[in-house]
């Protein structure tokens, strides 16, 4: 079964209880929907933060990443791509924000 | 020994305020959840180790947390108080507040009025108030917004509408003000378990008098200048609504503007706003032992959400109304330009009765002799949304 990296924002870790990256074992075929039912089995009380009650969908102002693309439009059973399921790369949900630059001096 | 815990709820966190009957020496705790806009915290009245926190977030929704040992440790009801939970499906879903749309109802509970007049789907955002049962620590009443009404008779692990108000003939004509349809005020009658008094801005107030199956408006006499109906049933944006427990049949309401009283549960309202120097406000409480005494924080305007010439000011009235004196002793003078928000003040029930309340700049203020004198608590925690008194025996 692949091991998945993913990372979730900090407030989200301080709920958990858990520290730096999780590991979870997903079973195949490994796409977005997948990882999400595995992490908030470990951690149940995610469940509702990532993904609405009542509708099960991405809440709006959460995005989803891995090997720098943005994954938040794709389809939930949507394969992720081989780096993530090979454990090369980490599934990053990420805290949407506002503003800044993307460039420095 | 007697002493006194303050629940703090703020945008960034909660915190514990506590000190003996004295009310001198304050000890701080906190912030818990920090990060998280902390919507409400409130103890039960049966059992003052339960303590209910409603915990939310923009991005990541609507969480429970819950104390049983007096705020020393938290956990989300129903789940499991470590990372790693025991096999098997979960019992319960704490954090989830699912509106009621099964055809016992009656009627197809799917919209109500937008901003610009259409009807639009109930969406829930978030828990605006918890009121724990006078008598259960495991039963807990949710004002939500969209405006609906939730219990939970199993300390919050689980949670069902009380659809029947949200069902009244007219609730697809209530509509949001500018700070959304929040269901914010929630009374329970000590003296009659079945009656519980609910408001919700912008609708109105509305009593129960058969355990919330049914429910009835209560806006009689209420008074909106952006209403031309002077009759209007439901539309009013009450701010918050007090009662006394000695007479539960006499409620003290802050609305938009107006500060009214009722001496009939509600069924008939007129005003008492008298020499306030402007009766706009949000907060509104009545001292522990003195039914006809009560408190406001007149702010400026609806535009202008601070005290008249940025100086803080609480006003008493000891005469259930129309009759108010300033309270200024310890209070900003000037340059004062905060808020205090429509659950943020409370009172204890000590001897000297105990007033407190928070502001928007993060300031509580504490007095211990029934207003005639403040001190801040704390100066500069964030900004303050709810507060909530809990007096220990």
């Amino acid at each position: 079964m692949p091991t998945i990296r993913v990372l979730i924002p900090y407030h989200l870790r301080t709920l958990a209880r858990a520290e730096g990256e999780v590991q979870l074992e997903v079973p195949a075929p490994v796409h977005i929907r997948a990882v999400l039912d595995a992490l908030e089995a470990r951690y149940p009380m995610l469940r509702g933060t990532i993904r609405d009650y009542a509708t099960g969908e991405r809440r709006p102002f959460l995005r989803f990443f891995a090997c720098q693309e943005d994954l938040s439009l794709e389809p939930l059973d949507a394969p992720l791509p081989a780096a993530v399921i090979e454990g090369r790369e980490p599934f990053l949900i990420i805290g949407a924000v506002a503003g800044g630059t993307a460039t420095v001096g | 020994m007697s002493s006194v815990r303050v629940l703090v709820g703020t945008r960034k966190g909660a915190f514990v305020l506590t000190s003996d009957g004295k009310r001198c020496d304050w000890k701080v705790s906190g912030p818990f959840f920090a990060g998280w806009e902390i919507y409400h915290m409130k103890g039960s009245p049966a059992d003052p180790n339960r303590i209910y926190v409603s915990q939310t977030s923009g991005w990541f929704g609507q969480l429970l947390q819950r104390s049983d040992d007096g705020g020393k440790t938290w956990h989300q009801p129903g789940l499991p108080n470590e990372a790693i939970p025991p096999p098997g499906p979960p019992t319960a879903l704490p954090n989830r507040f699912a509106y009621d749309t099964s055809a016992e109802t009656g009627r197809p509970l799917t919209t109500h009025q937008w901003y610009d007049g259409t009807q639009h789907p109930w969406e829930f955002k978030r828990v605006w108030h918890l009121e724990p049962s006078l008598s259960d620590p495991d039963t807990v009443y949710a004002g939500v917004e969209d405006a609906a009404l939730f219990r939970s008779t199993d300390g919050g692990e689980n949670w069902r509408e009380l659809a029947g108000l949200r069902g009244h003939t007219t609730g697809p004509k209530w509509s949001p003000g500018a700070g959304g349809m929040g269901l914010h005020t929630i009374i329970l009658d000590p003296s009659n378990l079945d009656r519980i008094f609910i408001a919700i801005s912008s609708a109105g107030a509305f009593r129960t008098d058969d355990g919330g199956a049914s429910w009835k408006p209560i806006n009689r006499g209420l008074r909106s200048q952006y209403i031309p109906d002077p009759n209007a049933e439901v539309g009013h944006c009450v701010h918050h609504i007090a009662m006394h427990r000695a007479r539960p049949r006499v409620l003290f309401m802050q609305k938009h503007w107006d500060v009214m009283r009722s001496d009939d549960a509600g069924d008939n309202w007129r005003e008492v706003s008298g020499n306030l120097p402007t009766d706009f406000g949000f907060a509104i409480d009545v001292h522990a032992h003195e039914p006809e005494t009560l408190y406001v924080v007149p702010i400026k305007s609806d535009s202008e959400h601070f005290p008249i010439d940025g100086a803080l000011r609480v006003y008493r009235s000891r005469s259930g109304g129309e009759e108010w004196e300033p309270l200024a002793r310890g209070l900003p003078e000037r340059n004062c330009y905060v808020n205090v928000l429509r659950d943020a003040m409370a009172v204890d029930s000590l001897g000297d009765c105990g007033i407190y309340f928070g502001t928007t700049g993060g300031q509580v203020y504490a007095s211990a002799d029934s207003g005639d004198t403040w001190a801040p608590i704390v100066r500069d925690l964030p900004a303050v949304l709810s507060v909530e008194v809990q007096t220990l025996q």
